[in-house]
């Protein structure tokens, strides 16, 4: 394991004040279920540790008619509990029930999930069917970055050394709408995402699909938005051709690698599969709101 | 250089100087010399060093020591009341539910914590909750069996 220097501040300027003065590289804490196995590889170099979770807001889930404002570091254990948040986005809460056993749940959070920025990762498609937004305070002051932009690459997201992931805000989508999230592993529990999908789906009350968001996972460098997926919906019942339109939308914006857990070809298959399934469960929700 | 840990395990106040990258696991057997949680893969994977932190269940493999500093800690030690066995360790001992014993500890802890959440679990619940807790030698048959005549048992108590 890697030498460290740890901190734990009570507050964002304090965290940003470190971090932009380390002489060490820096690293920030949230659940730490990635970093600490990041860091037992490492073995000469030292690292300087900032653990936010003491910092008000950060393990902190507010939900109101705006939307949800979650703290980045709140326990995805603590977050599944949440029936207010399962209520409105199942689908978002789907996906951090599914990352890890039990006791990784306890630890891993959905802020830390989303930095450590691994394609397969669960609750980004959800995130991004969702149209959550970051919000990142650094030395520079504050900034917002959509989800589907925060990621960057395989592992990087957008953030300076010197910048937090402060919270993660997700608008309220109101009546009628609902989301979904479903991944593919040829296990049954503790596997990781072969390939995912994400969506969100508004209807009308004649079952029109009035506003759509299909995001996919673990079939490209990072998660995608499905733009076409979207744009075949809206406008149209939920039905047989839509449905068949996701799918191959899905598959034709993915650009999957071969890979001990599945080839490309077979990857870029199922995320279509997924798609679909995921916008039927999600419009079945919608219509029982 | 050490840093100073004040924490709480199994309801007493415990101090102790630890080199910060120690993970708690390594605290609690390393400082403390409780070695009854124990270190199997040491990346999450396995469950051996499960421990209950602040209420939640946790891999003391993926949590460092400083991280404990304030929290509550419960540990396998502090499961049986003195000589008394808890329940859930009576029934692993009644269904032979271990052959090395590497993984019991924290397959207890986790059960412990399984039906603090849910006293009633179905056999899919209980075998969902517990796939973090993995074992090489019993083939789970006879832990899921302990598990769910431990919820029967304090569901009559």
């Amino acid at each position: 394991m890697v030498a460290v220097t740890y901190h734990a501040p009570t507050s964002l300027d304090e965290a940003v004040a470190l971090l932009s003065s380390s002489e060490l590289p820096a690293k920030v804490l949230a659940g730490g279920t990635d970093l600490i196995i990041q860091m037992q590889k490492l073995v000469t170099e030292q690292r300087l540790i900032v653990d936010l979770k003491k910092i008000d807001g950060m393990q902190s889930a507010t939900l109101s008619d705006e939307g949800l404002t979650l703290g980045p570091s709140l326990c995805c254990a603590k977050l599944t509990r949440r029936d207010d948040i399962k209520a409105v986005f199942p689908g978002l809460v789907e996906a951090a029930y599914l990352i890890g056993s039990s006791q990784v749940q306890g630890r891993a959070s959905v802020g830390g999930n989303l930095c450590n920025a691994s394609p397969a990762a669960d609750t980004i498609p959800a995130l991004i069917a969702n149209r959550a937004v970051c919000q990142i305070v650094g030395k520079a002051g504050e900034r917002s970055v959509p989800v589907e932009s925060f990621v960057v690459g395989v592992g990087k997201n957008c953030l300076e050394p010197d910048e937090i992931l402060k919270a993660i805000v997700i608008p309220h989508p109101g009546k009628a709408t609902s989301d979904a999230y479903l991944r593919f592993i040829p296990r049954t529990e503790m596997d990781i995402a072969v390939a995912s999908a994400g969506a969100s789906i508004s209807l009308d009350s004649d079952g029109i699909c009035t506003d759509a968001r299909v995001a996919i996972g673990a079939v490209a460098p990072t998660a995608l938005v499905v733009e076409e997926a979207a744009q075949k919906l809206i406008g149209q019942p939920i039905n047989e051709a839509a449905l068949e339109a996701v799918s191959q939308a899905a598959s034709d914006a993915s650009a999957p690698i071969s890979d001990r857990r599945g080839t490309a070809e077979f990857r870029r298959h199922v995320v279509g599969v997924l798609a679909k399934r995921a916008v039927m469960a999600a419009a079945d929700r919608a219509k029982e709101k | 250089m050490k840093t100073h840990v004040e924490t709480t395990i199994n309801g007493e106040t415990v101090e102790c100087l630890i080199d910060p990258s120690s993970t708690l696991l390594g605290m609690l057997r390393n400082d403390l010399g409780m070695t009854g949680t124990k270190e199997g893969c040491g990346s999450g994977d396995c469950g051996a060093c499960s421990v209950v932190m602040d209420g939640e269940l946790v891999c003391s493999c993926l949590v460092l020591g400083v991280e404990a500093s304030g929290a509550a800690i419960e540990t396998i030690e502090g499961v049986a009341d003195r000589d008394q066995l808890h329940v859930i360790q009576e029934k692993f001992l009644e269904h032979a539910a271990l052959q090395c014993g590497i993984c019991t500890p924290g397959l207890i802890v986790s059960t412990k914590a399984l039906l603090a959440e849910n006293p009633n679990p179905t056999e899919e619940e209980a075998r969902y909750y517990l796939a973090g807790n993995l074992c090489r030698c019993t083939g789970y048959d006879k832990i899921i069996k302990a598990v769910m005549d431990a919820a029967s048992a304090v569901q009559e108590a």
